[in-house]
Formats: structure tokens, sequence, C-alpha cells
């Protein structure tokens, strides 16, 4: 003798029954246990607490010499901190609607607080990464070639960036990253 | 070709067994009496070898885990005591870093033969993908092993691939985090390399199983391509007549790989990674180790935008697809002729593919021009052998009339 699971079940042929329901529930039930079981085990691998409240530094800005580079460690990774000469800028702010600019930015969103107010036009704050693969870009302070742009140049695969720190050719999609910053003095910045 | 099991328990003890948890005929089946085609010729003792470096890499792994430390501060420190220390310390840790060279080129010229031999057609289409899985995570295991001994290569090749994620639109960063454990490569990311490295090998042997299972129902394929029509004929029992041919290659396979372990075990490891990392100084010229050059060539090829693909994210699709075509290789080649013996143009073309992936290799070591252009051509003719050369050359090719059976073909060589 056969029996089929709604003859047990009292529903008509084609529609659901108590059992299916109960089915449904119960999948529902496990498939929703095993994600919130399986979130924390994905979440560990995110930077810990401790990582995150390593986040933020202050720096004298007056250590670094005009026409030179400082590179400081925030967040486990190099900064540059460029401090510009008259010329540089004039550069960037003149290159500000170059046709070549892949990720547009002008020279003072370059340099502009991350509160929105201006900022320094001769201290340039960036994330010493290229943005192609994360290798740090060779600046002023290193000897070598820095491009035809005569900001940074990349030596992993040859990305160039301008002297307001944007690409301008080569792999790399976008601008030299931007650390959030503030100036709580004339020469103290707070980063991160 | 597995048939019914012509194992026959003997002694007492064999029955008793064989009634309970059948072990010895399992293994007589697979090992012993398993029928393989009389043909095969020394590219098919390459599987064998690889089985071998799988156990080399494991055991010499697992000693080395027992000096060594997962920490920024002290790894590349337990390198060195390893190397000087421990007892018998170089030879283990030379054994498990020439070991996986050997390794990939093992599985290269294993992969190579499929290629050739049309392996991958009708029915081994799993087995060949089981073997393109294996050949992943050997991939990612040799990724995370490199990066152990923290020197200069380890950590800024870690830097370099993990950005890759980065790579990914939108969720490209939070997953570039979730990797690292930080905002940059550093102990979170040391600690949970070290943990995968040690988890992936027994991955890794869990497919080799599921790979041997796939082999073992159709059987192995053959120079001719021809498919076992006789196993009277045409097959021989796997022991003792291949346990000795496959003994005798991996022997002389071990005696290369022993020369290289104790006369010229730096040979193929880059000098850069006997300098302590150091986040702030990026060397001038990063490489992976050579049996990832082609495919270093092939993300590296990509920097030009097109369309709405950025440059980044375009190498890394190409580098991604170059090896998961493979998986729809079966689908591709449209030839009915699996043996490239019997193709006059697909074997050309194979080989060109062969000295193309090599050139490729060149051009992932070298920077600048002429390279890039060269692999920018290489990667044409890698995506043309799969997407244009191979689906058109099945229509167009006339192939030469393979043998009746393996029989005729061994009886024709006489």
């Amino acid at each position: 003798m056969e029996l089929s699971d709604s003859s047990h079940t009292n529903g008509h042929e084609g529609q659901p029954t108590r059992r299916d329901m109960l089915h449904v529930a119960t999948g529902a039930i496990a498939a929703g246990g095993a994600a919130m079981v399986a979130w924390p085990l994905i979440n560990q691998m995110n930077p810990a607490a401790d990582t995150m409240a390593l986040a933020s530094i202050e720096f004298d800005l007056s250590t670094v010499a005009e026409g030179s580079q400082a590179k400081v460690m925030w967040r486990g990774a190099p900064l540059f901190i460029r401090h510009r000469t008259a010329e540089e800028i004039a550069r960037a702010k003149k290159d500000d609607s170059a046709p070549d600019l892949r990720d547009k930015q002008t020279d003072e969103q370059r340099t502009m607080q991350s509160d929105g107010k201006a900022g320094k036009a001769q201290y340039l704050i960036m994330q010493a990464a290229c943005t192609h693969l994360g290798c740090i870009p060779v600046g002023v302070t290193e000897s070598g070639y820095l491009g035809d742009y005569g900001g940074w140049f990349c030596p992993c695969h040859g990305s160039q960036y301008d002297t307001s720190g944007r690409i301008r050719k080569g792999p790399a999609p976008l601008n030299l990253i931007i650390p959030p910053y503030v100036y709580l003095s004339d020469t103290l910045v707070k980063i991160g | 070709m597995s048939g019914p099991s012509k194992y026959v328990p003997n002694s007492g003890f064999e029955k008793w067994l064989d009634r309970r948890l059948p072990l010895i005929r399992f293994a007589y089946d697979t090992m012993v009496d398993f029928p393989t085609p009389k043909n095969l010729n020394y590219w098919w003792t390459f599987g064998g070898i690889l089985a071998i470096f799988l156990v080399i890499q494991i055991l010499t792994g697992i000693i080395l885990v027992m000096h060594y430390v997962p920490h920024v501060d002290f790894a590349f420190a337990s390198v060195a005591h390893i190397m000087r220390d421990v007892n018998g310390g170089w030879l283990v840790r030379y054994m498990h870093m020439v070991g996986a060279s050997f390794f990939f080129l093992a599985v290269y010229i294993h992969i190579f033969r499929g290629l050739y031999y049309g392996s991958y057609k009708e029915p081994r289409e799993l087995l060949w993908g089981l073997g393109v899985i294996i050949y992943l995570l050997m991939v990612i295991t040799a990724f995370m092993g490199y990066v152990l001994p923290w020197g200069q290569m380890s950590f800024w090749g870690a830097t370099v691939i993990t950005n890759i994620a980065s790579a990914i639109p939108v969720v490209g960063e939070p997953i570039h985090k979730w990797l690292l454990g930080g905002f940059a490569v550093g102990q979170p990311t040391l600690n949970r390399f070290l943990s995968l490295h040690y988890l992936m090998p027994f991955v890794i042997a869990g497919v080799v199983v599921l790979h041997i299972w796939a082999l073992h129902v159709p059987g192995n394929n053959n120079p001719t391509g021809v498919e076992v029509k006789d196993v009277e004929k045409e097959t021989l029992p796997f022991h003792p007549y291949y346990t000795i041919k496959d003994g005798f290659a991996i022997l002389i396979f071990l005696m290369v790989y022993v020369a290289f372990v104790f006369f010229a075990p730096e040979a193929l490891n880059h000098p850069d990674n006997y300098i302590p990392a150091n986040a702030q100084v990026t060397p001038a010229h990063i490489v992976p180790e050579w049996y990832l050059l082609p495919f270093y060539a092939i993300l590296r090829a990509i920097d030009f935008d097109l369309l709405f693909i950025p440059a980044k994210l375009g190498g890394v699709i190409a580098m991604g697809g170059a090896i998961l075509i493979w998986l729809a290789l079966p689908l591709l080649d449209s030839s009915k002729i699996k043996s490239m013996r019997y193709r006059p143009l697909g074997k050309i073309f194979w080989f060109l593919f062969l000295v193309n992936f090599v050139i490729l290799g060149f051009c992932g070591a070298n920077i600048g021009e002429p390279w890039t252009t060269i692999s920018k051509i290489g990667v044409i003719y890698y995506f043309a052998y799969f997407l244009v050369i191979l689906p058109l050359l099945g229509i167009y090719e006339k192939p030469k009339t393979p043998p009746a059976s393996i029989a005729d073909s061994i009886s024709g060589a006489h």
C-alpha cells in the first residue's frame, strides 16, 4: 500500500498542506539560525577593537621642511606629508581642469580639511599607497624618477601622480587617498 | 572503468574484515587490480608525482610549524632560527620551499598533458574541473605560505595581492579590510594566513580524493584518446605495471628535486625576501614566485580602461578569468577527436599556447617595454586559444583518423 504525504494531512491534490507549512517554517528557522551562527564566524576577521582604537594620531607639521616629504605611520601604513613649494602648488592648480584627470578633483579640494574648511595649500596629506595595488609610490625625498608630472611614481606598475597626488597615467583608478584630518593649530594636525 | 570487484579474501582475518569494513578490498580494487590502458607514456606519471609532493609538503610543513612563530616581530627571526639552530631545520625548510616549486612544475606538466591529449573531454569533464579547483587551491596555499617568512617580498606580495579584492566595485574595500583584519597587512593578516595555510593542504587532499574517484569511474585517458574497448586486451592491472612505471618516474623527478634542495635551494627564490618586512619601503620590483608569473603578467597587461571597466578591475578580471576559463574548456573545444596526435592544426596551436604561456612568464618577471606590449599580445593569444581557436577548430580542422582501438595502435607499433 502507498501512502502519499497529502493523504495523511487531508489536503487536496496540488494544495499546500499543514505538513508543507511545517516544512517551510522549519527550513526557514534552520536557515535563519545558520546565518546567525555564520555571521560571528565571518565578522571575527574584521579589524579588532584594539586595531580600531589606534586609528587617530597628531603630527607637528613644522618638522617638515619646504620641498620635502615626511612618512608617518597611521593605521599600520605610512602617510605622505608633503610640504609643497610655491612652484609645485602653482603647477597643481594649473592642471585643475586638465583633460587627462581620471579622478577629477581641484587642488583646493585635495587640501581641504575633513570638516569641509579650507586647509593649507602648502601641506598635502595623503595615504602613501598607490590606489592600484597598494605599493608606496616614490616621492621627492627618494632618489628616482617621479613621473612626467613631478609628483609621485609607483615603481610596481608605473602609475604616475601629479604634485597634487592626482592620478595622471598608469593603471591606478583613483587619486592618492586623503585621510580625514583637521588642523588643531597652525602647525598641529590631527589625522584620523 | 570500475567494474565488479575481483578481490578474494584469503586469510581468516581478511574474511572477517571484508564483512565489516572492506578496506583491503577497496585498496585492491583501486591500487592493485585497477585496469589501466597499456599504452600510457611517461607524461601519465605526473599524477603519482603530484601525490608524492602533496605528502612531502604536508609533512615538512607540519614540522616547520613546530618551530615557526606567527608574529610580526618574530616570524622573520624564527625562520632564521629554523635555518641555523633547529637540528636539520635548514633541510626541512629547503625541502618545503623547493618542494613548492617542484609541486607547481609537476602540476603544469600534468595540466599541459591534459590539454594535449584532450583529457578534459567527455566523460572526464568533472575530473578536469576538480583538477582546476585543486590548482586554484594550490595557488592560494602557495601565496599564503610565501607571506609567512615575513620578508619584504612576503609583505609587499601580500599587500599587492590582497589589494586585488579592493578592485571589486562597492564591496571591495570592506572585503579588503576583512581579509587583512586591519587597515594594512599586519599581525592579524600573518596570523590568519598561517591558520589557512595549514588548513588548505587538507582541503586539497579532500579534492584529490574526488579527483581520483572521478578518474576511476571512466578510467584513464590514453595517448590515442580512443577509449578502452576490450579490457582484457587493452589494459593491465595497475600493480605491478604502473606502480613500477610511476615509481621509476617519481624517483627520477625526486633526484632532480633533491639536487635543487642540496645544491641550489635559493635558485628559484627572490633575494629580497631575506630583507625583513618593512611597511615604509616598497621593493623596487615586486614579483611573485616563478610559477605565478604568467598570471601576474596577465594582471599587469590590462593597464587601460575598457568601456566602463577601470584598468584595475580589468586586470583582476583577466587574471581570474585566465584560470576559471579552464573550467569551461570541455564546452569550448568542439573537436570530436581527443588526442592532438590526430589534430594537425590543434597540435600547432597547443604548442603555441605552451610557448605563449612561457613568454607570459618572462613578461611577468620584467617591467617596462617591450614586456608590456608582448604581454598584451600574449593575453590576446591566451584567451583566443580558448574562446576562438578551439571552438572553431573542431569545425574547420580536418583531423587524421585515430586507430580504431588501443589494441590496433599497439599492434601497429610493432
